[in-house]
């Protein structure tokens, strides 16, 4: 076993070497530009592009037609939200989503705000889920764009998206997914799901990256969106720029590994993370955030009551994982996931994600067992906050002197 | 971001971790930070008839760095005078641990548990408070 060992597989995950093989010719031999249709580099490389669009359509039960390559996930998001926006403007200006989602879904939201839109920010319940009879009382006859994410970075609860999608069809609206962290790891079907649009991208599952796919529904209906950026017209107009072709032939490869593997890589990372969740819960005052049924297979987020997440990853040195607290971050509000679930700003500075993956072992999962609990132990044994709640204190009647 | 050496050392091997006898006169206690905040620090001192701080202990709920600022601060508080305890400026906790900018915020929390619990240690034994110029909030 080599240390430090991947535990944040949600925020990247390590390519796989098949994928790193099937991409290395495309490299320095078949060099070409897609869109080179006079020869028989470009050929070459239209080829490569052909095959790894099949590739990833199949892995989602679309057609290769309905898949429009973008630089990642975020590009996706906002190809789908904006072009959607900018299309059909004329029939409405009201988009729905959740205040859960990731930022590349909130932050183009907020951007069409400037520019007119009406966005409804549906709560989600204490585990994590939304509430349908919300999201069809927030439907207006100006709603054109329901957009809620399939399971979630952070906690990894899957929304129900055949309802969701039940419910926008029936009032007329189109429903986009981001589906960067469950494509791949569960089965998804835009057709069984009723999915209009949906984002996704390589990294998130053992591909390159720098490259993702929007995939932009042909038929019943034919969904449009307007490029947001202007260029040769690439991707049926709708992305222009020079196709990423190694990128495009790992992310096919990486489709195509999941597609193949997945039923078995679910059930054994299902398992291990059990098996992480099973023993890190017998700490006392430790608590697993999200509901527990409906949701990703790799994903464990736990908070550690009276530690604070910072201070507990150092301890775990020889594991890399990613905790809810501020202190990680940019900003100095703790994870807005957590607390949208209800928990206290105290609870969500003391979460810690794990996130399992394809090359995640048993060895490692023990490992990080063993070095959680003693972390823990040893944090709680610096905190006042353990000391006080072991004394019977009511820390919510202490008065804080804010900081 | 990567940790400084010293920063790590007082994380990993915490110096004075414990709790002394609050009801004590002879100790002063500083409670400072919010949970809601992510930083909660909990400083002691026992002070002798000269007025000297004769032993310091902390705990502390925080990132790794407020950790380490609180255990430095009681290494450095352990055999001085109230009067220059008082005078241990939150600047010289992030000089010595080599402290980035957005971890400032605890040295400072680190210099109001010291501020905090000798004022708690003078409140017991019938003096004033001394109220800091250095205004931080």
């Amino acid at each position: 076993m080599n240390l430090p060992i991947y535990l944040d597989n949600n925020a990247t995950t390590p390519m796989d070497p098949r994928v790193l093989d099937a991409m290395v010719p495309y490299f320095t031999q078949k060099f070409g530009n897609a869109a080179s249709r006079n020869h028989a580099f470009g050929w070459a490389a239209e080829e490569g592009i052909d095959y790894a669009r099949e590739q990833v359509a199949k892995l989602i039960g679309a057609n290769e037609k309905e898949i429009i390559f973008t630089s990642g996930a975020t590009e996706a998001d906002n190809l789908a939200i904006k072009g959607v926006f900018e299309m059909y403007k004329e029939k409405g200006n009201h988009i729905i989503t959740c205040v859960t989602e990731h930022k590349a879904v909130l932050d183009t939201c907020k951007h069409l705000e400037k520019a007119g839109a009406s966005v409804t920010y549906l709560p989600v319940k204490e585990d994590g889920l939304i509430d349908l009879q919300e999201l069809e009382n927030a439907i207006t006859d100006k709603t054109i764009l329901v957009s809620i994410m399939y399971g979630n970075n952070e906690i990894g609860v899957i929304q129900p998206i055949k309802e969701i999608a039940a419910i926008a069809h029936k009032h007329g609206a189109l429903f986009f997914t981001d589906a960067t962290q469950a494509v791949g790891k569960i089965p998804v079907d835009v057709i069984a799901d009723g999915i209009d649009l949906l984002a996704f991208s390589g990294h998130k599952m053992y591909g390159p990256k720098g490259v993702g796919a929007l995939y932009v529904r042909r038929k019943n209906p034919r969904v449009k969106v307007t490029a947001q950026m202007d260029g040769g017209g690439h991707e049926r107009g709708m992305r222009s720029g020079t196709l990423n072709v190694p990128g495009i032939v790992g992310f096919g490869k990486a489709c195509e590994l999941c597609r193949l593997e997945m039923a078995e890589e679910s059930k054994r990372l299902s398992a291990l993370r059990d098996k992480l969740e099973a023993s890190l819960t017998t700490l006392e005052e430790s608590y697993v955030n999200g509901n527990r049924e409906f949701r990703l297979p790799h994903v464990a987020n736990i908070s550690f009551k009276y530690v604070e997440g910072e201070g507990l990853m150092m301890a775990m040195k020889d594991m890399a994982v990613s905790s809810g607290s501020a202190c990680t971050s940019a900003s100095l509000e703790p994870s807005y996931v957590l607390k949208s679930l209800g928990l206290s700003d105290d609870l969500a500075h003391s979460s810690i994600r794990f996130g399992l993956g394809r090359f995640t072992t048993e060895e490692e999962v023990d490992f990080a067992i063993e070095q959680t609990k003693k972390a823990v132990n040893h944090l709680r044994d610096l905190s006042p906050l353990w000391e006080m709640f072991k004394e019977g204190i009511d820390l919510d009647k202490v008065e804080w002197v804010e900081h | 971001m990567a940790y400084s050496d010293k920063v790590i050392d007082h994380y990993t091997n915490p110096r004075n971790v414990g709790t002394l006898d609050k009801s004590s006169t002879k100790v002063g206690t500083g409670l400072v930070g919010a949970p809601e905040c992510g930083d909660v620090m909990r400083l002691q001192i026992e002070v002798n008839e000269e007025n000297v701080i004769t032993d310091a202990k902390f705990k502390t709920f925080g990132c790794g760095s407020a950790i380490a600022s609180s255990s430095l601060a009681t290494e450095w508080l352990k055999g001085k005078s109230i009067d220059e305890a008082m005078s241990i400026d939150n600047m010289d906790i992030v000089e010595e641990l080599a402290l980035p900018p957005v971890k400032i915020h605890c040295s400072v929390l680190a210099e109001d548990a010291i501020k905090a619990a000798i004022n708690d240690y003078r409140i017991k034994n019938g003096l004033e408070p001394i109220v800091s110029e250095k205004a931080h909030h």
